[in-house]
């Protein structure tokens, strides 16, 4: 579980989240959804340390997060994923070596355990044909694919993914969606998804939550969504085409 | 006031680059790499630039010292003395800000923009000493043998045009040999250490505070040379007051 209380964040005393308090629960996928420039993803880089809030408490499971020194801070990093909206894969390594960076860095495990491991990794995200490949060799959703081997791969307990399927065509994005949905049944981890996309939320949404000029606008799941009595929410969602014929049904 | 804003965050950065490794096998690993793409792939560029400076200083000095008061052998004595304490160090440096900067302010800094460092943040791993100390290790231990290897080159570049008929070669050889000091190659070698060390640091910082799209890390690139290029004259100066 990820709470967050009140928090506040602010850049050039410009106020990008406004008092927002939200609990993200464990086994589900959590999304978090708004309009381009709404501040879901500086909420979600708030989440996950990239930012530091002005005020407000972030909590992973038990622990403070806020609280907690650079060092200590370090040992829950370790339990995050994060599955960034270009897949943010190291250029000059490959599909391989991106997988296994975590592994390198914050495991004692031998070569062979390694090896097996970004192999299962790769397995699962169907990746295991393409290990030597570098990044600009890539598809747009084989990239995205790799970086969710790259994020699974130390068993993380939290999941995070900022717009994960922005710029596939709606088949793969289809496939990346339902690939981080069972990897969070499957692992039992908390996942947080930053998305814009009404496919997703329809497909996935197991809890959503609506940010709206930085403020927490709405909460609720995806069968709640269709028939929430609220204006800028309602505005949002029946932009799109597939939310309207879901209504109608 | 600018000036000293980016001096603090400069020297925070070098704080959290040489902070302790998260593992020091990665970071052999990865030193041995920057060795290779930024030391041995700037050779060729070296030994081109260093031979036909040596060739151009030998027909120079061939012109300027074109008098009978003055032995020949001395042109090969100017060209050791010109490549060995200024050219080999100072000159090839600049240069290499100019290669090696670039690259290393254009890398870190497109790393930047595509969230590569932050993904290596949020895996716990220390992104700064991670990027930028295994190529400050990798160019302070071979720069000073670029510059070793740019000495010999440029000599041979003089030797080359000698037997061309700018001169006798016997006589640039007898200069080459005339008086040698070892502490001009200690100096020479000192200084070209700082400059790698700054070269380094300098596009490594530019490069990790980079921010916006592609035009902000050329920016960024472009200027990681002028200013690596400034320091590194300043410390030219300071280096030769302290050593002569």
């Amino acid at each position: 579980m990820i709470k967050c209380e009140n928090i506040f964040k602010s850049f050039e005393g410009r106020t990008v989240l406004n008092d927002i308090s939200v609990t993200f629960e464990t086994g589900k996928t959590n999304l978090i959804i708004g309009r381009s420039g709404s501040g879901k993803t500086v909420l979600l880089k708030t989440l996950v340390g990239l930012h530091e809030p002005d005020e407000g408490e972030i909590y992973f499971d038990d622990t403070c997060y806020t609280k907690l020194s650079f060092k200590q801070r370090k040992a829950i990093r370790k339990d995050i994923g994060m599955i960034f909206q270009g897949g943010a894969l190291i250029d000059a390594s490959t599909v391989y070596e991106n997988v296994k960076l975590p592994l390198d860095l914050f495991t004692e495990q031998s070569e062979a355990e390694k090896r097996e491991r970004v192999e299962f990794c790769l397995e699962r995200v169907e990746l295991s044909h393409a290990p030597h490949l570098y990044p600009s060799e890539l598809s747009g959703g084989m990239i995205k694919r790799a970086a969710i081997a790259r994020a699974i791969v130390l068993n993380p307990r939290y999941l995070f993914c900022d717009e994960p399927n922005s710029g596939l065509d709606p088949q793969t994005s289809i496939v990346i969606d339902n690939l981080i949905q069972s990897i969070t049944r499957e692992y039992n981890i908390t996942t947080i998804i930053n998305t814009h996309d009404m496919n997703s939320v329809m497909e996935i949404g197991e809890k959503i939550v609506y940010i709206h000029t930085g403020y927490k606008w709405w909460e609720g799941t995806k069968e709640d969504i269709l028939y929430a009595d609220n204006k800028e929410l309602n505005d949002f969602v029946f932009a799109s085409a597939m939310a309207k014929r879901a209504r109608g049904k | 006031m600018k000036f000293l804003e980016t001096l603090g965050r400069y020297c925070i950065l070098m704080g959290k680059v040489f902070s302790r490794p998260e593992k020091w096998g990665i970071y052999y690993r990865r030193t041995i790499a920057e060795l290779d793409q930024l030391g041995v792939g700037s050779m060729a560029l070296t030994a081109i630039i260093s031979v036909f400076i040596g060739a151009v200083i030998t027909i120079q000095m061939a012109i300027t010292l074109d008098t009978p008061f003055i032995p020949q052998m001395m042109i090969g004595y100017a060209t050791k003395e010109t490549m060995i304490l200024e050219f080999s160090s100072t000159v090839i440096a600049i240069i290499l800000a100019g290669k090696v900067g670039s690259n290393i302010a254009s890398e870190i800094g497109t790393m930047r923009i595509t969230e590569q460092i932050d993904a290596l943040e949020i895996m716990g791993v220390n992104s700064a000493a991670y990027l930028i100390l295994p190529k400050i290790i990798a160019t302070m231990i071979f720069f000073p043998f670029l510059a070793a290897f740019s000495m010999i080159v440029g000599m041979f570049g003089g030797f080359l045009v000698a037997r061309m008929g700018v001169m006798l070669p016997s006589d640039y050889i007898d200069g080459l040999l005339y008086y040698f000091d070892s502490y001009e190659i200690t100096y020479s070698l000192v200084k070209m250490t700082v400059f790698a060390f700054l070269i380094t640091s300098i596009s490594g910082f530019y490069g990790y505070y980079a921010k916006g799209n592609s035009l902000e890390v050329g920016r960024a690139s472009t200027t990681a040379v002028v200013v690596s290029s400034i320091m590194i004259m300043i410390f030219n100066l300071l280096l030769t007051q302290l050593m002569r």
